[in-house]
């Protein structure tokens, strides 16, 4: 396997070890931990690194991980004061703790390998000459070897919590009534994210994490309802984000990591745009349809209203629509037109009554509404 | 049958007809809703709501939970833009007559513990009159003290508002409302969750303001006070199913309809 | 150190850049922490990027200026597209902050190390913006810095009655007929300055600090808008000119991270000690209050037994007072705390009896508690 296709699946696997907990991040939404976590691992990263000398060593993703929640833990503790809020509290406690890692590794590990400009944008492109052996057997790169791991892990806490995760997603009093503890479950899922989040960090660095935790699943989220299918979008969406932006960079000779962000954001664009449903063009398209049929409801139930009260004759012709219920002109055409293509309406000059079939209709849909 | 006395266009212009169609113009409705429909995302929330409330009435707005009914005064403000219909104050359009509207929002619609004092929240209904970037002086305090005197909060001018009891921040909302200085009040569940202190308060204060020929609009939850409190009802629910005097507009039929199947809980409210 | 600060040309430009950038993003930040937005900060911070990047290709200046006009723009750009996929869709406003923040910043690192190969391009010096490089400041960008950061401070000046109505009761202020959604464009766009004109000396990644933690601390000092903001610009200063002064007197201490740590330790201070509303001033109060209530609980007690027999202070068993106390605690503490206050007296080892002014203090708690009827 040559170092671009090396390259290329580290970024699929980072990918979709991201998204499956960044799904639940932005169902709960908690998707700005996955910010303030991907940056106060740093210390923690730090400090292990201080004590074992190793950048590979598994002693990393436990320091990283315990100082993920941490994190999670400062704050809870300074909401709970009620004199912040959750955002200001989260706002001030990662800045804090990414500011003592910056700061030990200035002071003291000037001259070791291992600076923030790496811990903050990643370099996927070195990754393949990090390689993992076992007695002289090059297992592959070992950001590959790492990830896969973290990824197999996520998959089986995945597999086996799923119910759990689901329950205190959407019903978390639900949840509490079970005995599920959401507290339990919510902790697990931030150590989920710590250890996705600092296995992710040395090839795709901190930022990178939270695009791909927070934006396939986002964009994901605007195609589907279901949990599952989301999850599989979600996990699509990564791998295309992985490899296109691979691509891009590429062709641009410019940050692998950046790109597959960059990416991740196209994607969502595009299901901004296009999704059936949440999609703006979708929605604006609904929306014209649905305003002849409204047009139509509302004219034939004004008529219903108006319909032998003394100032019928003034409330049911097609002047009043525009003059004092404030229709536009194209609006209430439309309206008119519609009603009486369908036969609710009979317009007489200006004055408009409905038939029989219409007086009926504007019966049933008022029901309806 | 109906459909024939329509299509002749205008009734003819006898003496009777006169006097019954000029009354209503030599004393204007304070307020005119006319077909007013409001749609969220192409959901009707209200459905072409005719309403019209003379001066000098205290109405109560009354319909279950999801009935529009803050909506409703929402759009009358001009705070919902209506898919269709007109509003008119004053038979003006509501930007052209704000000075003489105040409006009482839900309390818990704002953060009590934002920082500030309850005289400045009371002067904020004054910020519409100052206009822009003029500050509120000496003039404005007076004018709001008044306002606080009226509900009874005069010595909790200096309080940060996060130290006020529900009942209290309800009335330094009113006062707020009271220092606009309006003919027409809006107000949005002020009953809800005050105490009794509170709620007498608010109740005598309805009064005196129907006293000084003001007309008020009250979103209201409590079915066996509407009678009591209040001199007209609108029975609303998505449509509007009933408006005018209390004692003709609270019948069972009329409940039942607003309220669905709740029949009992209608039928309860009627007798009390 | 304070001569150092007015004699040393380059930290003096450094410390007046820094304490510039505090004032403002301080006086800025309250009102995003008051209207919840705290991590906008940190959102539009890392959406400048871009913006700074594509100013610099598409001038090739590196202007001050310049480049903080781009970085507004694509500040201002990630906050709008915020609120549309907020207001149009499913997508929660912290998801959508995640994007925005990632996405942007993502392709900011794209520009920005296409730049880098691009040949014999001077991009020398875009790489300070992520992580903040005050020892870079030259006084062109000081005057940059103060130049926005007064035309900020003005307009918040000029709009404050408005901002404060918009901050606390929007709607409100919509049915007096202020234009609210401009309104909020104008708040959020002096934002957007605040944090552009500090990317410099902090960088991306630790701007949002510079925006929440003042004005977080400052909230605990008072109750009054005006103050807090003025406090928040004082906290925010300070901090500013005192990470500037350490990290050029110590050795390897970055400028970012040493402004960061001030403020974030100004702000555990004010949590912890504020009057009234910091955690050991509440602590305290919630202690003496349920001192207060233990003291009138055993007095009521021995009150009420004593007033079983003809005077009031008949002396009664600590062990029968045990029995009465609702609480399990023993009663011990408190009655020395009775006997220091002369409130009540030991007879013996086991027995306790009122003095004169403790049942006068029974029958006035008794009073409050029962409305007299005692």
């Amino acid at each position: 396997m040559g170092p671009s296709a090396e390259i290329q699946l580290i970024a699929v696997v980072v990918a979709v070890a991201c998204a499956l907990p960044g799904v639940f991040l932005v169902l709960q939404r908690m998707a700005m931990m996955s910010d303030a976590i991907s940056h106060a691992i740093l210390p923690g990263i730090v400090v292990a690194f201080f004590l074992t000398g190793d950048l590979g060593s598994p002693l990393l993703i436990l320091g990283a991980a315990v100082t993920g929640l941490l994190t999670v833990a400062l704050v809870e503790l300074l909401r709970k004061t009620g004199l912040l809020g959750e955002d200001a509290a989260i706002g001030i406690v990662f800045p804090a703790l990414f500011s003592v890692g910056v700061l030990l590794i200035a002071r003291y590990a000037g001259d070791i390998h291992l600076d923030i400009d790496a811990v903050l944008l990643g370099e996927l492109a070195f990754a393949p000459f990090n390689r993992f052996t076992i007695g002289g057997m090059d297992l592959g790169p070992n950001a590959l070897v790492v990830m896969g791991v973290i990824l197999a892990l996520n998959v089986l806490l995945l597999t086996l919590f799923y119910k759990e995760l689901k329950i205190v997603t959407f019903d978390a009093p639900l949840a509490a009534a079970l005995g599920f503890a959401p507290g339990v479950v919510v902790y697990g899922l931030m150590g989920m994210v710590s250890v996705t989040a600092v296995g992710a960090f040395d090839a795709v660095g901190s930022i990178l994490v939270v695009a791909l935790m927070v934006a396939p699943p986002a964009a994901a989220w605007l195609w589907t309802e279901r949990l599952s299918v989301m999850i599989g979008l979600s996990a699509a969406f990564g791998v295309a984000s992985a490899l296109g932006g691979y691509q891009v960079a590429h062709a641009l000779d410019a940050s692998i990591a950046g790109s597959m962000a960059g990416m991740a954001g196209v994607i969502f664009v595009v299901s901004f745009l296009a999704a059936p449903g949440q999609g703006l063009v979708p929605q604006f398209l609904r929306r014209r349809a649905q305003r002849e049929a409204f047009g139509c409801t509302m004219l034939i139930i004004h008529l219903l209203h108006h319909e032998g009260l003394e100032n019928a004759a003034e409330e049911c012709s097609v002047r009043h629509l525009e003059d004092d219920l404030r229709w536009e002109h194209a609006f209430a055409s439309v309206a008119v037109r519609t009603a009486v293509g369908e036969g609710l309406v009979q317009r007489d000059g200006d004055a408009l009554a409905l038939t029989r079939g219409g007086r009926a209709e504007a019966h049933r849909r008022l029901v309806v509404t | 049958m109906a459909w024939a006395a329509r299509s002749n266009p205008r009734p003819l212009p006898n003496k009777d007809a006169i006097e019954m169609t000029e009354q209503p113009d030599m004393t204007p409705d304070v307020i005119d809703v006319r077909d007013l429909t409001v749609a969220y995302r192409e959901k009707p929330v209200l459905w072409d709501i005719d309403l019209r409330v003379p001066s000098g009435v205290l109405m109560a707005v009354v319909g279950p939970n999801g009935a529009g009914k803050t909506t409703f005064l929402k759009a009358i403000l001009g705070l919902v833009r209506p898919a269709a219909g007109s509003v008119r104050i004053h038979g003006e359009p509501y930007r052209r007559v704000r000075s003489r509207v105040a409006y009482v929002p839900q309390r818990g619609s704002v953060d009590w513990d934002f920082p500030t004092s309850v005289l400045d929240v009371v002067t904020m209904g004054l910020y519409g009159r100052l206009g822009w970037i003029r500050r509120p002086g000496r003039r404005e305090r007076e004018l709001a003290l008044r306002a606080l005197d009226q509900v009874g909060m005069e010595s909790f001018a200096d309080r940060q508002i996060a130290q006020l009891s529900g009942g209290q921040q309800q009335r330094v909302f009113l006062a707020r409302a009271l220092v606009q200085d309006a003919d027409v009040y809006f107000m949005d569940e002020p009953f809800q969750g005050v105490d009794a202190t509170t709620e007498k308060a608010i109740v005598e204060l309805l009064q005196e303001l129907r006293e000084r020929g003001k007309t008020v609009l009250v979103v209201h939850h409590d079915l066996q006070t509407v009678p009591e409190y209040f001199d007209h009802a609108l029975l609303l629910n998505v449509r509007r199913i009933a408006a005018g005097r209390v004692e003709d507009v609270f019948t069972e039929e009329n409940l039942r309809l607003t309220y669905g199947g709740r029949v009992s809980f209608a039928r309860a409210a009627v007798k009390a | 150190m304070l001569q150092e600060l007015l004699t040393d040309y380059t930290l003096r430009t450094v410390a007046l850049g820094a304490g510039l950038l505090g004032l403002v993003s301080g006086a800025l930040g309250a009102f995003a922490v008051l209207r919840r937005q705290a991590l906008l900060g940190d959102a539009i911070s890392h959406a400048a990027l871009p913006g700074i990047a594509l100013a610099f290709l598409l001038t090739g200046s590196k202007a001050p200026l310049v480049l903080v006009v781009g970085a507004a723009l694509a500040g201002w750009l990630g906050a709008a597209l915020i609120t549309s996929v907020t207001e149009r869709t499913k997508v929660t406003y912290d998801s959508a902050l995640g994007i925005m923040l990632s996405v942007f910043f993502g392709i900011g690192l794209v520009l920005l190390t296409y730049i880098q190969r691009m040949p014999a391009a001077n991009q020398a010096g875009l790489d300070s913006f992520l992580f903040g490089q005050a020892a870079a400041l030259v006084a062109r960008d000081v005057q940059t810095i103060g130049l926005l950061g007064a035309l900020v401070l003005l307009l918040l000046a000029i709009f404050w009655k408005e901002f404060k109505l918009l901050s606390f009761d929007a709607e409100f202020a919509g049915t007096l007929g202020f234009p609210v959604a401009r309104l909020d464009h104008l708040l959020t766009g002096l934002l957007v300055v605040a944090i552009v004109i500090g990317l410099q000396t902090v960088g991306v990644v630790l701007m949002s600090a510079m925006i929440v933690a003042p004005g977080a601390a400052a909230r605990q000092w008072t109750n009054r808008l005006g103050t807090m903001v003025l406090l928040a610009g004082l906290i925010g200063a300070l901090s500013g000119v005192g990470g500037a002064v350490v990290s050029a007197r110590a050795a390897n201490v970055p400028t970012g991270p040493a402004i960061v740590l001030l403020v974030s330790s100004i702000v555990a201070v004010s949590l912890l000690f504020a009057p009234v509303r910091g955690l050991v001033w509440r602590r305290l109060r919630e202690w003496r209050e349920g001192r207060a209530l233990r003291v009138d609980a055993v007095l009521v007690d021995l009150y009420a037994m004593a007033s079983q027999h003809e005077s009031t202070g008949h002396p009664h068993s600590r062990r029968a007072l045990d029995v009465m106390s609702e609480t399990s605690a023993s009663t011990r503490k408190t009655l020395r705390l009775l006997r220091v206050l002369g409130l009540a007296r030991k007879v013996d080892r086991e027995h306790w009896a009122l003095t004169d002014d403790g049942v006068e203090r029974a029958r006035r708690v008794m009073e409050r508690q029962f409305g007299g009827s005692a």
